[in-house]
């Protein structure tokens, strides 16, 4: 190091940065006024919706701000060096020496026709001038430090041969080669399933604190910064809004956007009917339409007109806690621990009769053996002996990780694909073997799906109120276009969107009016069983809680079913009566909401359980890890599909597990678990989360 | 008798002579620009100045093939005595009264008027390309569509044809296809009946599933189809048309029913890649799922966001049947002596390049600046599309 | 990967059939051969003396006998004359016909008598395909390092000035079809009224009256700078711009990859990201249009060689064409469609081989 730097002094220090973009048309600010400050060691996490420009301060650290970005004020203080005016020669060497990043899609971060080895040697030969071969002596190194299996197999591997978790292991490992200062991670998790999540989390946090690396960890997900991070920063639109410690702003949030954002997340203990989410009324605001004032003001409920739009705010102490601030002049105006005004409390809706009955259904695929066709074909078991019920006005919800056979079921139940066995049974009518091309209109409308990418469901070519016509025309509602024009516009009424959308391109509207239109094109033949197929998924937080407000509210009034497929545990609590859990094209478990988050578990459902990351301070959770990746569903283990990755298995006898699919088990209260463990061990589990007494 | 005219004096009198394709050029500038935030896709070439340098070169062509009658000088065919292979500028010997007094881009080998023929060819080649571009797209589109989204055999018969066609090196196939003895066989009417009847097909599927909900709108729209397309399929394959107003010259339509054919499996490419990428969006699987026929998906949800990339093709591809075109001309294929084509004009040019270029290198520059334009606007509008 | 080549040669073979078989019946067909019966034996022959005249040569059965015949998986035809002689498809003149082949097709080496350069079609092509050899040679050397390099330095800073010269000039080829291109190169460099020949040559720099000669026939028998650079530039032009744009093309996608900005952000210095780690991955698009360029070189080649009167492959096609040859015609067809095919199956196996995500999947 050419200038000595004193270890008590921020690693980084980031003061009043402002940084725009420059398009044809004009100056677009992403980040305005922003300051944060990370020490040696500590993590400090960056939390926001999409588009508060939190990925932007982690690229302009790195000046890499592309042909348009440009910073526009303020200082980046890299030990004590002020990067935003930095030669590129010597902001080469800083790179992925001093500071490293880890990206968010690893697949594609990692180059597809380069060898592993070579891409990690590449680091330390050029930062340290190293041999080659000692270069890959020290690839092969990390590589076995960040848990890989086999790493002299893996060294010599490209990219695409491994799986996603294994590509975000070697990003880790080609960020820790030359032992970086400070690490960078951008939503690393976020493309991953939460099992495996979990693990890399694990990772990051164990070798932050081996190494030493100080940690800008960039999410969306407050459960994994309180996992994760010692020190947050809140982002809304552009600014920094509070930052401190963690447990401080969980637990003492002094803004109103840090606390609507809580509100609107589903916590353990929140519930659908008794204690439902608070979405944030209005929009994010587009970064040439901010207010004056508090960005956040027309979204707030503590809004005063004349003071918070009068001036630019700026960043306040907040009293008595430790670098503890807040960007709210009413901060301490406002009585932070009053109780949620006015909840609105719902009647449970009633459950009906059944609706859509499954028996043994079965899905197999038959798949060519190698890429260039020929070869013996494999039969790839989609779904695996699904039988269950739903009822009236009942949400059942599916769960599962990638590959666990959950889409290929709603295709098979919407009739896309046909079923291999088993029966599928609609009000009385058995649909197995009618695919959709046969089934008759009043079918159809009746069964209907919400799909997951809101960018991607509705045809980009063609009008809100155009689309939402069609499908009724499909379904042969009323006798001529004014009755179908009439019939659109109530179902925008019905979604909770202005009229005036109607004549709208689906490009001018936000994600979660796009999902609404999606909701109301679903319900536009007064469907009844709705298979809505991860429908908040890709959406912000704040407009999670909306859209799923908006769908219980539409179940209520029509006594839907609901068959809601998630990945996310937290939401499936709030939201579903049942919950059927599946894993390789298995049910592994099925039960009662309370049946299934109550031991006993089946392992997997425990694990999952234990990987969601939880936005509470109070919740305890038993950390469990599972071992490696999920299996391909082209070849699955022998035996029980879990047993890979079990932590359970040495408890049964005979090595049962590795041979014999085990039976579906009944417990009492119609609780199903597919699971080779006897009733004393059953008897032994521990429930996941405990909620500490306050 | 006068001198021959200056370099700069004839490109005066030549900017003269193109007076109305100036002001068209430039009302259209004007007019486009004011409104070009209305415009959709068509005012942004107007942001980019690759796209707008180019829709300049096309229009101005294409204006020079609307005035043609008022541009040119002589009559294209006219041999006038004593100008044979004369340099440009040189003044016509014993002009008649009224006539234009000189010939400004000289004289050919047959002493018939550069000019006059360069802007008359504009003219032949702006009739047959746009054209055989549209019908070659129809085909193309017809095809593709479900080739890429119901996959399977029928995939892989059309597929396997169209790379037939593509394996073919196109001179081959234009010495084969584009000769008098093939027209004796009928092989070219034969093709004719094919390619014309995909435009008829395309428009009548279109409609058809987008109003089958709708059976009053849909036979009204599907009729009217049916009756014009046929009409005019009648006239144009086989000469046949009862009222005469559609008919095609039988060696127009050998050259242009094998530039669709040459073009369309290119086409035909193109849409079935684009068909594979958009059906796995999720607005697709919500037409299926709601019981949508397969033509309306293909039709309705996918063509129209493939629209990007086939306007450009679609562009590129004009450019490409021109160049496909003077190839036939070149060759003589397809082509009366006396039409004045680029493609031909520049063959029988050729012959005398070492003593008096111009007759060849006027309508080379000519060919040469059309092409490029079209694959500058191509180029522009892919620039833009690119920019949501 | 062995499979795969197989499968794919499988399908050649299959697409070799169908196209030497529309060949063979395009060139067959009735007026061509009512035109090659006048041609051989009188002008004016009435409508049955041309029908006799063809039954008695050969030209009689069905078109898949004598497609057959031609391919050589059929026995030849043989008739007896009235005066008892035995003539036939393999017999030639004088030979006893016990000892004939029965099957001469071009799988037995036997590709008829061209009526044209009057000998057999065999010659034709060997001495022609020698001539198109050196053009295609010179044509390869040219073309394929210019166009990449012109395509990797304007891809890869998109919109900087250099890329927007070099697209400029990448466009402008593309436009110029080598008749075009030929023409004008011929008026620029190879006139004695127009171009810089007159000049030079007023000004005594160079010997003749112009810089380059007009044609390249000279080359057939020695290949030099001065006859051979206007035919290859003429070829290489619009090649270059082409494959240009597709590197190019190729070249500005890997740059916006995320696995750049993590090449950049580890360090690695700019020249270093360009070698190591763009190049590779962009140069698998060009490689595939390279070798799918190969149809429309033997465009430039037919026309170029017509234009600058070079003997080769091209030139025969078009006099074949033009005289209703059908022998020659039909074997300059089954090298072209050769040629193009065997380009198509190595840029698949190359495209597998270069891209190894393809590779071990």
């Amino acid at each position: 190091m050419s200038e000595p730097w004193d270890p008590s002094k921020p690693i980084l220090e980031i003061e009043n940065l402002s940084i725009s973009f420059f398009t044809r048309l004009r100056e677009i600010p992403a980040v305005m006024d922003f300051s944060c400050t990370v020490m040696a060691g500590e993590a400090m996490g960056l939390v926001g919706e999409s588009g508060c420009g939190k990925s932007t301060v982690a690229l302009a650290v790195m000046r890499y701000l592309g042909k348009n970005g440009r910073i526009t004020g303020g200082s980046i203080r890299f030990k004590g060096r002020d990067l935003t005016n930095m030669e590129d020669e010597e902001l080469r060497k800083i790179r992925g020496s001093e500071i490293a990043m880890i990206y968010q899609e690893p697949m594609a971060s990692l180059n597809p026709a380069m060898k592993i080895g070579a891409q990690l040697a590449e680091v330390p030969m050029i930062h340290q001038g190293m041999a080659k071969d000692e270069a890959w002596k020290l690839a092969r190194q990390i590589v076995a430090d960040v848990r890989l299996p086999d790493p002299d197999r893996i060294i010599n591997a490209y990219p695409h041969q491994l799986s996603g978790g294994q590509q975000q292991r070697i990003v880790i490992a080609m960020a820790l080669m030359s032992k970086p200062a400070l690490l960078i991670l951008d939503e690393p998790t976020t493309a991953l399933d939460v099992t495996v999540e979990a693990g890399i989390v694990d990772l990051v946090k164990e070798l932050g604190t081996k190494y030493g690396t100080s940690m800008l960890f960039i999410s969306h997900n407050l459960g994994l910064v309180l996992d994760v991070c010692d020190r947050l920063c809140v982002m809304y639109s552009g600014e920094a809004v509070e930052t401190g410690n963690v447990e401080e702003v969980f637990d003492k949030m002094r803004h109103p956007y840090t606390q609507a954002l809580f509100r609107s997340i589903p916590l353990p203990g929140a519930d659908k009917n008794s204690r439902p989410l608070v979405a944030i009324p209005g929009n994010f605001p587009l970064p040439h339409e901010r207010p004056n004032g508090c960005n956040f003001g027309p979204r707030c409920d503590y809004f005063t007109d004349g003071r918070c739009n009068a001036q630019d705010i700026p960043m306040a102490q907040v009293p008595g806690d430790d670098r503890h601030e807040t960007r709210c002049i009413r901060s301490t105006e406002i009585d932070w621990n009053a109780p949620l005004a006015a909840v609105k409390m719902v009647e449970k809706t009633p459950i009906g009769r059944v609706v859509l009955k499954l028996d043994d259904l079965k899905k197999y695929y038959s798949v060519s053996g190698s890429a260039f066709g020929g070869g013996a074909g494999k039969v790839v078991k989609a779904n695996e002996t699904l039988s269950f019920e739903a009822r009236e006005g009942e949400t059942l919800a599916i769960v599962g990780e990638s590959g666990c056979g959950k889409s290929t079921f709603a295709k098979v139940l919407m009739g896309l694909e046909t079923a291999t066995s088993g029966q599928i049974m609609l009000f009385d009518e058995n649909v197995q073997n009618t695919p959709i091309q046969m089934r008759d209109t009043g079918t159809i409308s009746k069964l209907q799906m919400v799909f997951q990418n809101p960018f991607d469901t509705l045809n980009p070519s063609s009008t809100v109120g155009r689309q939402i016509i069609r499908a009724l025309e499909i379904f042969k509602f009323g006798n001529s276009d004014e009755e179908r024009s009439a019939r659109m516009l109530e179902l925008l009424d019905l979604v909770k969107l202005p009229r005036a959308f109607a004549e709208r391109m689906p490009r001018q509207l936000s994600g979660g009016q796009k999902q609404r239109v999606g909701i109301a094109r679903a319900f536009a033949g007064g469907a009844k069983v709705v298979v809505a197929d991860e429908p908040v998924s890709a959406l912000d937080v704040s407009v999670q809680a909306a859209v799923t407000d908006l769908l219980m509210d539409i179940q209520r009034k029509n006594k839907t079913t609901l068959l809601f497929i998630s990945h996310d545990l937290s939401i499936v609590r709030y939201l579903s009566d049942r919950v059927m859990v599946m894993y390789l094209g298995h049910v592994v478990e099925m039960g009662t909401t309370d049946q299934v988050f109550q031991p006993p578990y089946h392992p997997y459902t425990e694990a999952l359980l234990s990987a969601v990351p939880i936005a509470d301070t109070r919740v305890q959770k038993k950390r469990i890890v599972l071992e490696g990746d999920i299996p391909s569903a082209v070849n699955p283990p022998p035996g029980c599909p879990f047993q890979t990755r079990c932590r359970w298995k040495s408890q049964v006898a005979n090595g049962l597990c590795d041979r014999e699919v085990p039976p579906v088990r009944m417990l009492e209260g119609g609780h199903q678990i597919k699971c080779h463990l006897p009733d004393e061990v059953f008897a032994t589990m521990e429930p996941v989360i405990k909620i500490a007494a306050e | 008798m006068d001198d021959a005219l200056s370099w700069g004096s004839i490109f005066l009198r030549i900017a003269a002579q193109l007076l109305p394709v100036w002001v068209a050029l430039i009302a259209t500038f004007a007019l486009s620009m004011r409104y070009k935030r209305n415009l959709g896709l068509y005012g942004r070439i107007f942001d980019s100045p690759v796209g707008m340098t180019g829709f300049g070169l096309v229009m101005f062509w294409v204006f020079t093939a609307i005035f043609a009658d008022w541009i040119i000088t002589h009559d294209p065919l006219a041999q006038l005595s004593g100008m044979k292979n004369i340099i440009p500028g040189s003044p016509v010997k014993d002009a008649v009264e009224g006539a234009y007094p000189y010939y400004l881009l000289g004289g050919d080998h047959l002493a018939r008027d550069v000019f006059s023929r360069m802007v008359m060819g504009a003219r032949d080649v702006l009739k047959i390309a746009p054209a055989a571009t549209v019908i070659a797209f129809m085909v193309g589109i017809t095809l593709g569509l479900p080739a890429g989204y119901l996959g399977g055999k029928l995939d892989t018969t059309i597929s396997f044809l169209s790379n037939l066609v593509l394996a073919f090196p196109v001179i081959l196939l234009f010495y084969l296809l584009v000769t008098p003895e093939i027209r004796v066989t009928g092989i070219p009417t034969v093709l004719a009946a094919i390619l014309f009847i995909f435009p008829v097909i395309f428009l009548t599927l279109l409609l058809n599933a987008r109003f089958f909900t709708n059976p009053t709108k849909r036979n009204l729209y599907v009729g009217g189809i049916l009756v014009i397309g046929l009409w005019a399929y009648s006239g144009l394959a086989f000469n046949a048309d009862p009222l005469g107003v559609w008919s095609m010259d039988p060696n127009m339509l050998n050259v242009f029913v094998s530039v669709v054919f040459v073009n369309s499996p290119g086409v035909f490419r193109i849409v079935r890649g684009m068909v594979m990428d958009i059906k796995t969006r999720d607005y697709v699987a919500a037409g299926q799922t709601r019981g949508e026929g397969p033509w309306y998906i293909m039709l309705w949800e996918i063509l129209p966001n493939a629209r990007g990339p086939l306007i450009v093709d679609f562009c590129l591809r004009i450019g490409y049947t021109t160049i496909l075109l003077g190839t036939l001309g070149f060759f003589g294929l397809g082509v009366t002596p006396e039409s004045p084509d680029w493609g031909s004009t520049i063959n029988y040019g050729r012959r005398l390049l070492a003593i008096a270029p111009h007759p060849a290198v006027v309508p080379a520059f000519a060919l040469m600046s059309l092409v490029l334009g079209l694959n500058l606007l191509a180029d522009g509008l892919r620039e833009e599309s690119m920019k949501d | 990967m062995l499979l795969f080549v197989l499968r794919r040669i499988g399908v050649m073979i299959l697409t070799a059939i169908a196209l030497t078989f529309i060949v063979f019946y395009m060139t067959n067909l009735p007026p061509n051969l009512e035109k090659l019966a006048k041609s051989e034996a009188s002008v004016r022959m009435a409508d049955d003396a041309v029908a006799s005249w063809l039954e008695s040569n050969g030209y009689g059965g069905s078109v898949f006998v004598r497609y057959g015949e031609w391919l050589g998986v059929m026995p030849g035809w043989t008739l007896t004359d009235e005066d008892g002689t035995i003539r036939g498809r393999c017999i030639e003149s004088g030979q006893d016909p016990a000892a004939a082949a029965r099957y001469c097709g071009i799988l037995q080496g036997n590709w008829g008598f061209s009526t044209v350069f009057k000998q057999p079609v065999t010659e034709v092509l060997a001495r022609s395909l020698g001539a198109t050899g050196w053009l295609m040679l010179w044509v390869m050397i040219v073309m394929v390092p210019a166009s990449l390099l012109l395509g990797v330095l304007s891809g890869m800073r998109e919109g900087s000035r250099t890329d927007r010269v070099l697209s400029t000039v990448a466009i402008t080829t593309t436009a110029t079809p080598e008749y075009v291109s030929g023409v004008i190169l011929i008026a620029l460099l190879a006139s004695a009224t127009a171009g810089v020949s007159p000049i030079l040559a007023e000004a005594g720099w160079i010997e003749g009256k112009t810089l380059f000669p007009g044609t390249a026939t000279s080359a057939m028998d020695n290949i030099t700078f001065w006859n051979f650079f206007l035919p290859v530039m003429t070829i290489a032009l619009y090649g270059i711009g082409y494959i240009a744009r597709m590197t190019r093309a190729s070249m500005t996608e890997v740059m916006t990859q995320q696995y750049i900005r993590t090449a950049r952000l580890k360090g690695v210095g700019f020249r270093e990201v360009v070698m190591r780690h763009a190049l590779r991955n962009a140069l698998i698009a060009p490689f595939t249009v390279i070798m799918l360029q190969f149809p429309w070189l033997l465009n430039g080649v037919v026309i170029v060689e017509t234009l600058f009167n070079y003997k080769g492959f091209g030139w025969t096609l078009v006099q074949a064409a033009g005289n209703n040859d059908i022998d020659t015609l039909l074997a300059c067809s089954v090298v072209a469609v050769f040629v193009v095919l065997v380009t198509q199956l190595i840029s698949d196996i190359g495209y597998v081989f270069l891209n190894p995500r393809i590779r071990l999947a």
